[in-house]
């Protein structure tokens, strides 16, 4: 018998009736503090970005803006995409995705000849604020990764920064007792399954609230760590504090592509554990979404039931994955502890498994995207920490709120829907 | 392939959902399974799937005793299963849901997924099935979603295939085809299991029929039976299907629909530019495939929706942009398509669940505190009237079957003087006799002259209650046709046609066989 179909009512004329007002109203906010701070009282000098560092195999010349001027520009740029952004949402519904970026690119730059311009030597190291972010960056992707690897199967990993820490911690005890930064590192990956393993055992097989056990698995690796430092790790025997001494992993720059500008000195001329952190980015994406085992993840972590009805064993499948994600924060947790500061503090991490947890969500589950987002974090982050040694227009207090801000604006959606796994979060009873 | 359980016994608890239930399916026969909603056939076919473990009994594949842990051992023996809410993943494509769990992969790993697509054609060719394998599942139509559910059991081999209350979500046409499939499936030799409430499908299609009632077996039946007989078996008493009812009068029309188009957040029209009316005395009855914007219809009324178009008006009052409270002090009354979400408080006991809209007003308050003594006395009264089964009115309501759940649902609705009564789905997971109980509560309340708009899935509980039926499609009102319609014009409006286009075809196709079913 033959049906006739009817097409799809054309959506086009509906959006006008529910268009989002939130994207013009941000832009003309921003647009307006852009006409009065960047260019009415914007700084009058020239703000220089330096695009190489001293002893670079190539150099590249410096970047010399005039403040003003360009501020003017930028102002001027971004209240015409403001305006732009108002009459697309208007006649269209919605503001074109190339707009929004425009806009962001405009805007970024202005205030950073505004911030730059204002200082008082009027120059920043752009290489410096990469390769410096990368401090920030390395923890963060680890935590991200992780976050990646039990929310893909189902299970939210709200423990990252407990992880992080126990990795940290352990890898610095190790180190100063084997003397081998391998050893250390190992011992750490070990830590954050240890964690891992509290996790998965509470929330997938004793349900319990995954959101809570996260917290309280936070609260308390906080706690011990915190403990043991007091208590091991401040015995000093003949004025060395003999438990937190571990050693440090060498930077192994890579012949030629070290030499790139920028890229060089950013990723090719890192410890084992930055390498390792791109290697995972590609091992994770690709793994997740190009072989049997990601197929099996995704699907326990979208339609629990379905995967179960296919013969995969739901519950194993989130527990290797927590497992494998507590491996993956605790390499990054040792990150703190034997490359970038040669010792440990209490509650050293700072947040950032946090961080790590918004830079998830900021890049949709996917393994590159949470890279992304965690570039942008950490250049966010080390922004503030540079020009908090200048002296800047605004007050660096108000400067250290930039990652936390954009770390808002990436969770609330500005920025385009994310959608979790459908499964995430929700324990799997069978029958 | 011979399949046989014996004596399977199933418990939850205290609860024995499968009490030592025998049952043979020859091979290549079609194997009818009827009994009510939460009568234990899910579960028993749960236990066949290797889902549940069984409490005890055995099942014999071809006369040999077989043990699955799993469903992996089930699919391995040959066992497939559609299941009635699909276990498909909504994000992944036909061909990754098709492959998963027996993926074809290369070196360490790697999908292959190109293998799994040229089954997917190959099976699509062969029974007529119309599926894109890089189609992304959650984009079909729930016919196609099924089809996808079959290829996934047949990719495995299946030569048994347990179709779970697989008629549900479609359409009298989308029936008829799914029943042609299984005829296919049957001739090339696949044993089916067809699960099912319905006694006119079970009818048409099976060979042998088992009847379960209360998770027992109460008898086997061939399909030439008489359909009082089977639904005695069913029910346990004997039924009266047809229900007297009287011609509506209807007077003057007090609840007009116009042009009313109700939106998602991203602008998709789930209710699409829809007029009607409704007289006292009246019952109109909205027909569709589940998911073709009838909730949203009976939401946007209420104003439980924030993008809506259009008027709705009762005795003249404009009803949009009023909030629930307004529309419910206006004289609706609304029996949502979810008593489990939207009609009930579980945990609350009945007499609390009669005054969850009337708790504001005496004698149920005074001031600001509740008058237990009146609300007491309500719940008393009421669960007399409605017939609840329970032990006494302060139970919580979670605790009651089905069918008394929703006898409290109406009982509080209509409980106070209505001008309007709306019902979503009134009989969905209820027992037959609650249903004879319940439909004659809405018909009386139609002839007290209240206008009446029912919104079921069912084409039997529309055909047995409406005055005038409307039937919508893809959010558009196909059009408004008189209630003794044919089943095959109202399949065919659902499917998408108007009601011209759909009478149309009807006459042009008059010589050759009508449908299946009709």
């Amino acid at each position: 018998m033959s049906t006739v179909i009817k097409t799809e009512p054309n959506a086009f004329k509906d959006q006008l009736a529910v268009r989002s007002w939130k994207l013009p109203l941000t832009f003309g906010a921003l647009a307006l503090f852009a006409i009065l701070v960047f260019a009415i009282f914007g700084p009058d000098g020239r703000a220089t970005f330096r695009l190489s560092q001293d002893g670079d195999a190539w150099q590249l010349p410096d970047l010399v803006l005039p403040a003003k001027p360009v501020g003017i520009l930028a102002a001027a740029g971004c209240v015409a995409l403001a305006i732009l952004s108002y009459l697309q949402t208007k006649l269209e519904g919605r503001t074109r995705r190339s707009v929004s970026n425009a806009f962001t690119v405009l805007f970024v730059l202005g205030l950073l000849v505004w911030i730059i311009g204002g200082t008082k030597s009027q120059n920043i190291t752009l290489v410096g604020l990469f390769t410096g972010a990368m401090l920030i960056i390395t923890p963060l992707v680890f935590g991200s990764l992780s976050g990646v690897l039990c929310e893909r199967s189902g299970v939210v990993n709200i423990a990252i920064e407990g992880q992080l820490l126990a990795g940290a911690f352990t890898a610095a005890l190790v180190g100063s007792i084997t003397g081998n930064a391998y050893a250390a590192l190992v011992a750490a990956a070990a830590a954050g399954v240890l964690v891992s393993v509290l996790l998965a055992a509470f929330s997938i097989k004793y349900l319990v609230n995954q959101i809570i056990v996260g917290v309280v698995l936070n609260v308390l690796v906080a706690g011990l760590t915190g403990f043991l430092f007091e208590k091991i790790m401040k015995i000093k025997v003949q004025g060395v504090t003999v438990y937190n001494d571990p050693p440090h992993l060498p930077n192994l720059p890579i012949p030629l592509l070290s030499d790139i500008p920028m890229l060089g000195p950013m990723f090719f001329r890192q410890s084992i554990i930055g390498y390792l952190m791109l290697v995972l980015v590609a091992v994770i994406w690709f793994g997740l979404f190009r072989t049997r085992w990601g197929l099996r993840v995704r699907a326990v972590g979208e339609h629990p039931q379905a995967a179960d009805t296919m013969g995969i064993n739901v519950n194993r499948t989130r527990f290797i994955n927590v497992l494998a994600g507590g491996a993956v924060a605790g390499v990054g947790g040792a990150y703190f502890t034997l490359v970038a500061v040669s010792s440990f503090s209490k509650d050293m991490t700072g947040g950032l498994g946090f961080i790590a947890l918004a830079a998830l969500i900021f890049g949709r589950w996917n393994p590159i995207g949470a890279f992304l987002a965690a570039l942008l974090f950490g250049v966010a982050g080390n922004l503030q920490s540079i020009l908090s040694l200048a002296v800047t227009p605004i007050d660096g207090q108000f400067l250290a709120m930039l990652p936390y801000a954009l770390t808002i604006l990436a969770v609330s959606g500005l920025v385009g829907k994310s959608r979790a796994p459908a499964a995430s979060g929700e324990p799997y009873i069978k029958g | 392939m011979k399949l046989e359980l014996k004596g399977i016994t199933k418990s939850f608890g205290s609860l024995v959902a499968n009490d030592h239930i025998d049952l043979v399916v020859q091979p290549g026969e079609i194997h009818g399974l009827l009994g009510e909603n939460g009568a234990g056939k899910s579960t028993l076919m749960n236990v066949l799937y290797g889902l549940y473990e069984p409490s005890s009994g055995e099942i014999l594949i071809d006369d040999k005793a077989v043990k699955f842990s799993g469903p992996a051992d089930a699919m391995a023996a040959g066992i497939g299963m559609v299941h009635q809410h699909f276990m498909l993943v909504p994000v992944f494509t036909v061909a990754e849901n098709v492959a998963l769990g027996k993926e074809a992969t290369g070196f360490a790993g790697v999908l292959d997924l190109e293998q799994t697509r040229k089954k997917i054609r190959d099976i699509s060719a062969k029974y007529g099935f119309d599926v894109d394998p890089d189609a992304v599942v959650e984009d079909l139509p729930v016919g196609v979603q099924q089809r996808v559910e079959i290829i996934k059991a047949l990719v495995r081999d299946a030569r048994i295939l347990i179709l779970d209350e697989p008629t549900a979500v479609l359409t009298p046409q989308e029936t008829d085809e799914l029943i042609s499939i299984m005829r296919q499936l049957k001739d090339s030799g696949t044993s089916l299991v067809f699960i099912t409430h319905k006694l006119r499908e079970i009818k048409a299609i099976a060979d042998t029929i088992t009847v379960i009632r209360r998770g027992k077996m109460v008898g086997t039946a061939l399909p030439s039976a008489a359909t009082t007989e089977l639904a005695a078996l069913m029910v346990g008493r004997s039924v009266s299907l047809a229900l007297n009812k009287a011609d509506a009068t209807p007077g003057e029309e007090t609840f007009r629909v116009r042009n009313l188009t109700v939106m998602d957040d991203a602008g998709h029209r789930l209710v699409d530019d829809v007029s009607f009316g409704v007289g006292t005395g009246e019952i109109l009855a909205i027909a569709g495939v589940q998911g073709n914007g009838q909730t949203e219809l009976t939401e946007a009324v209420l104003g439980l929706h924030k993008h809506v178009k259009g008027s709705v008006t009762l005795d003249g009052r404009e009803l949009v942009g009023r909030n629930v409270r307004q529309v419910l002090d206006a004289g609706v009354g609304f029996v949502p398509e979810d008593r489990q979400i939207d009609g009930l408080v579980e945990h609350f006991s009945i007499a609390e669940n009669l005054i969850l809209d009337l708790y504001g007003k005496a004698p149920f308050s005074r001031g600001s505190t509740l008058n237990r003594a009146a609300i007491a006395r309500h719940a008393e009264a009421k669960v007399v009237e409605f017939d609840v089964r329970t032990p006494s009115a302060s139970v919580p309501v979670g605790t009651l079957s089905g069918g008394n759940q929703q006898k409290v649902v109406l009982a509080r609705e209509l409980s106070r003087p209505l001008k309007l009564f709306i019902a979503s789905q009134p009989t969905r997971g209820v027992d037959v006799g609650s249903i004879e109980f319940l439909h004659k509560r809405i018909i009386a309340e139609r002839d007290k002259g209240t206008p009446v708009v029912i919104v079921s899935t069912e084409l039997d509980e529309v055909l047995e209650l409406a005055d005038r039926i409307a039937v919508l499609y893809a959010g558009a009102l196909m059009g408004i046709v008189p209630g003794k319609s044919s089943r095959s014009l109202l399949g065919l409006m659902m499917a998408g046609l108007t009601a011209t286009e759909a009478q149309a075809q009807l006459d042009a196709s008059a010589t050759t066989a009508e449908g299946e079913l009709s």
